[in-house]
């Protein structure tokens, strides 16, 4: 990108912030597959709204959509926060169909899923550069979390100078290292949680409005 | 050395090494397509300089786009960690300290597998289609 065109894109996006704040923030949920963002997504939403934002599978690329909930607001030591929360599909470079055959997938409904999941994961890039006020980076806390989609996915996100929390998830399993998340993004705040079983929302909740309010 | 033209590499794995002067005066489309013409035909694609993270958020969502059944999974792509993985500013990037380069390895998806990576060194295993 040229030096002129990011600094004018740089200076549009913080003017955007400082008008805008009548408007909700779009808060993207982003992470590699399986790493618990629809059930994070719909922890906030039910929380909030009572109402879901999708269904949850442990089969990777159930969401092969980004989904949008609007106007979630979040209440916060006597203040409040208005978003609208954007589940993505889990980031990757690469889909095979054939992964889902170990799911019990007859051959058209794996083929149709992997091509609807690389749509996803175009649509999902394209609302990072484009579409998004901030960003969760959710991360399942019992996988190595130095992969080269994370590495790369908090490269874009920084380079897009937008507010990120990391989230490290799943810590009611007994393989969880919140640390391990932690030592791998030092540049980020880490936040633990356990979306499933709906464990340390209450500072989830905090982090959210304290970095998207 | 003689040259080798493409069909004469049937038995074996063609490793282009990109330099960085020649992606610099590429648009980032132009590198982008440059890059996976290469992975598609079964090549192992070396870049010395890498890509910026607008170019690599462009890559993952056309490579997204060309996925086909049996055809082309997709891409591993590898580079090294940034050291300290820290945080970089607008002014880091106008006074050029914000530097994309880090040597990058792409290649197609079901012909290289990373065994090792850590911030010095990328241990990867290549097998032929």
């Amino acid at each position: 990108m040229g030096l002129l065109t990011e600094l004018r894109n740089s200076i549009s996006r913080a003017v955007d912030r400082m008008f805008s704040d009548a408007d909700p923030k779009r808060i993207g949920i982003y992470g590699p597959p399986n790493a618990g963002k629809t059930t994070l997504a719909n922890r906030i939403a039910r929380d909030w709204t009572g109402d879901a934002v999708g269904p949850e599978s442990h089969i990777p690329h159930e969401t092969r959509r980004a989904r949008r909930k609007e106007n979630v607001e979040i209440e916060r030591d006597g203040k409040s926060v208005r978003i609208d929360i954007v589940d993505t599909p889990g980031v990757t470079t690469k889909v095979d169909y054939k992964e889902f055959l170990d799911h019990d997938m007859e051959k058209d409904d794996a083929v149709r899923r992997s091509r609807e999941a690389t749509e996803g994961v175009a649509e999902a890039m394209h609302w990072l550069r484009e579409d998004v006020d901030g960003v969760i980076y959710v991360l399942d806390s019992t996988e190595d979390p130095f992969t080269q989609v994370n590495t790369m996915l908090i490269g874009i996100i920084e380079s897009q100078d937008l507010p990120v929390l990391i989230f490290a998830n799943k810590t009611d399993l007994d393989d969880s290292n919140v640390q391990r998340v932690a030592n791998a993004f030092p540049q980020h705040e880490t936040v633990p949680l356990s979306a499933l079983e709906g464990n340390n929302m209450d500072e989830v909740y905090g982090k959210i409005a304290e970095y998207f309010g | 050395m003689p040259e080798v033209t493409p069909g004469e590499t049937d038995d074996g794995v063609q490793i282009d090494l990109i330099s960085g002067a020649r992606m610099e005066g590429l648009t980032s489309m132009e590198k982008i397509r440059l890059i996976l013409d290469g992975v598609r035909e079964g090549n192992i694609v070396v870049l010395e300089e890498g890509l910026s993270p607008d170019e690599e958020s462009k890559l993952i969502e056309v490579t997204m786009t060309e996925i086909s059944p049996d055809e082309f999974n997709g891409i591993e792509i590898e580079t090294y960690p940034q050291s300290g993985t820290q945080k970089q500013g607008l002014l880091d990037r106008l006074i050029g300290t914000a530097s994309p380069k880090k040597l990058t390895v792409i290649g197609p998806a079901n012909q290289i597998e990373t065994l090792h990576k850590d911030e010095n060194l990328i241990s990867a295993l290549v097998s032929r289609k």
